[in-house]
């Protein structure tokens, strides 16, 4: 059985597994497996003994949770409120889009309809409320419609694994011998308050209840879905390069973005080509914006990478990372923001060289030289919380410490001349040294530490030399010399 | 943005020696690994929190390490650019002085690659003065040959002044600074030492120049004249 799409036949026996506390256990069955007597939860060993023709498939949650998430947002098409609802189900908010579609059960049979042209069973129901809706769905008649004032008797038929409970709870229910949402509502509601008083959400069998009768609200909240800011320019004839476009583009696409007062910070420019292929060019802006002359010009270098094939009649441009953006208030004498300027130009610079060379270091909470600088977006808030260590640093540092020869060494302090890029130094003044111990919280258990000297050699030049380790101190052989930076 | 906003007073006036318009200027450090001319060129910056746009190319960068920021200190904040070729780095510095909100522009250009010409140096130059932000080039292993850099400076380091408590530690740094062309002022030699803590640069002729011993806005005042 493989994973291409293609259906297994009805009359195998078929599970989907997932990893148990003790060996895998099914996930899912078809319907051939649960006529044998299969159902979700048991392990997979005890059902293979019962039905040795088993078929075993790993189940993909993530995956599925990925693809049902996608069928959220394409069943945008009935309604514009949907969202996905637990592992296993869609929510649409049909309020006032059924009548549309010719009424709630005709609504119904076209979602079926529509689902199985993709292949998919579904199981649906219209409710008032989000559990009846659920509940119906599951464990009630096929394409149940459910109208606002029978949701009591619809649901009080129903068995209690339709009131969405954690699985102690339904065993405490049953145990009580509560087996229908009908016994649960006879209970008095004061009874069920006083047991299930601290109980949260998913364990509470009332709020549950409140929330299927619609006594408790459960909106729908819509899995966040911006409007698409995208123009585009359709071309007589087959061209090979976007460029004299572009500014008209651009401008659209900002004139729209302004009337909905929102900036975009990433633009993506696709060409449709003739051969049926598409390709892409994106930018990114470090700041939101809806400057087009801004944004043109970040496409300078970038459109010449693009592949046109034999041309392509079709420009599209979509804004992304859409963000809502307040006018900017320019100062009052005229002159703009120096801020705007700056986001600017990082933006071109990070166009032109890519984001990673353009960087802003700052100071890190390390004591390890190499360490105590990190670098962030140039343009990225930081939180100033490191200080600057209070000994004197080096104004460059190396990329790599590196090794020296050590001429003369003498017991204490640095050596007196040493070797470094085939050059002599000969050690005139020094101070030091400054003690760094590895951070054991971070470095290999052998790490050994270091010992700084600030060294300024017969010619002036100022070298940050240390001392790798001790003499005998079972980390490794004798110390070593390296050069880490250069002072002024 | 931050700490990233921008406050560009006008700076360099006052107590700064040379009260002129920003431009480009050049320092050819001695030796390519000596830190003087990075110490310098900071120490000449205006003071201002006004970001520094600082570029490095490659070879800069491998050869003689990475600006350290404990060492600099965090009073500005530095932008720092790593590009791998010198026609880049031209680039991003002519970008970089088309952006007025900026303190300073730093490149480092290792050797003498044959996109830094005349041509490239004019414009830099005519760009720095157009945004009146001063506008660096740290020229590694680079012969001085055309440019038109404003000012083009030689710069390594010399045994530092004496320790006040410590007689084997290395005290204030001092460097010889060789201006050895200039449209503004007149060329010169001196022999700098740097405080850093009250950030003045203190000049002495490195020759024996009776009126250039008296302290540093007399020297200036000199070499402005």
């Amino acid at each position: 059985m493989d994973r291409q799409g293609n259906a297994p036949p009805d009359d195998i026996p078929l599970v989907l597994a997932r990893e148990g506390h003790h060996g895998p256990v099914i996930h899912a069955a078809n319907r051939a497996a649960r006529q044998n007597g299969i159902n979700a939860g048991a392990r997979v060993v005890d059902m293979r003994a019962i039905c040795p023709e088993l078929q075993v498939e790993f189940a993909d949650p993530a995956g599925d949770r990925a693809a049902l998430d996608r069928l959220v947002i394409w069943a945008r098409r009935w309604c514009p409120w949907s969202v996905r609802d637990g592992e296993n189900g869609v929510i649409l908010d049909t309020t006032g889009s059924d009548h549309l579609l010719g009424g709630e059960a005709a609504m119904l049979v076209e979602m079926e309809t529509q689902l199985s042209l993709l292949g998919l069973s579904a199981q649906l129901a219209v409710a008032p409320t989000w559990g009846a809706a659920w509940a119906l769905a599951r464990f009630g008649p096929v394409r149940s419609v459910c109208g606002p004032d029978e949701v009591a008797i619809n649901l009080g038929a129903l068995p209690v694994t339709g009131l969405r409970l954690d699985a102690e709870t339904m065993l405490l229910l049953r145990r009580l011998g509560l087996k229908t949402i009908g016994a649960v509502m006879d209970v008095p509601r004061l009874s069920l308050t006083r047991r299930f008083v601290k109980a949260k959400l998913a364990a509470n069998p009332l709020m549950r209840l409140d929330q299927a009768l619609g006594k408790q609200p459960e909106p729908v909240a819509s899995v966040d879905a911006k409007p698409r800011f995208r123009v585009q320019s359709r071309l007589a004839e087959p061209i090979f390069d976007p460029t004299p476009y572009l500014p008209e583009l651009c401008e659209n696409l900002c004139e729209t973005l302004k009337q909905a007062g929102q900036g975009c910070r990433r633009l993506h420019l696709t060409v449709y080509r003739t051969d049926g292929d598409v390709s892409h060019v994106d930018v990114a802006t470090s700041a939101s914006t809806r400057d087009p002359a801004h944004l043109h010009a970040l496409f300078r270098d970038k459109v010449a990478r693009i592949n046109p094939g034999f041309g392509f009649d079709l420009i599209t441009l979509e804004a992304g990372g859409v963000e809502e953006m307040q006018e900017a208030q320019h100062r009052m004498d005229g002159s703009a923001d120096d801020d705007l300027h700056l986001t600017r130009l990082v933006d071109r610079l990070s166009a032109k060289f890519g984001p990673r060379s353009v960087t802003r270091p700052m100071l890190r909470e390390s004591h390890i030289p190499e360490r105590a600088e990190g670098h962030v977006a140039a343009l990225a808030a930081l939180a100033e919380t490191a200080v600057a260590p209070a000994r004197e640093r080096p104004l460059r540092l190396l990329e790599h410490p590196e090794e020296v020869r050590v001429l003369y060494a003498v017991p204490e302090g640095p050596p007196a001349q040493f070797v470094w890029r085939r050059q002599t130094h000969r050690v005139a003044r020094y101070s030091g040294p400054e003690r760094i111990a590895p951070e054991w919280w971070k470095d290999r258990p052998g790490t050994r530490l270091r010992d700084y000297f600030k060294v300024e050699d017969h010619a002036g030049l100022r070298i940050w030399l240390y001392r790798e380790g001790l003499h005998e101190d079972g980390r490794g052989g004798d110390p070593r010399w390296f050069v880490h930076g250069c002072f002024a | 943005m931050g700490s990233l906003r921008v406050e560009k007073r006008l700076a360099g006036q006052g107590d700064h020696p040379w009260t002129i318009p920003h431009t480009l200027s050049e320092a050819f450090p001695e030796t390519a690994m000596d830190a003087a001319a990075v110490g310098f060129v900071l120490s000449r910056l205006p003071r201002t929190n006004a970001p520094v746009l600082w570029i490095q190319d490659r070879l800069s960068r491998k050869e003689t390490g990475k600006p350290c920021l404990a060492g600099i200190g965090t009073a500005r904040p530095i932008i720092m650019v790593d590009l791998s070729r010198a026609s880049d780095v031209l680039w991003a510095m002519e970008d970089g002085l088309r952006c007025r909100s900026l303190g300073a522009v730093i490149g480092e250009i290792w050797g003498d690659p044959p996109v830094l010409d005349f041509t490239a140096t004019k414009r830099l130059a005519l760009r720095a003065e157009a945004a009146d932000t001063p506008c660096w080039l740290i020229r590694r292993a680079a012969s001085a040959d055309l440019s038109a850099a404003r000012d083009r400076w030689r710069i390594g380091s010399v045994p530092s002044a004496p320790h006040p408590h410590d007689a084997m530690a290395c005290g204030l740094p001092r460097w010889s600074l060789d201006l050895f062309r200039s449209r503004r002022i007149k060329p010169g030699k001196w022999v700098a030492e740097y405080d850093r803590a009250a950030d003045r640069l203190y000049l002495a002729s490195a020759f024996r120049d009776g009126t250039l011993a008296a302290g540093d806005g007399q020297a200036g005042q000199r070499a402005a004249g």
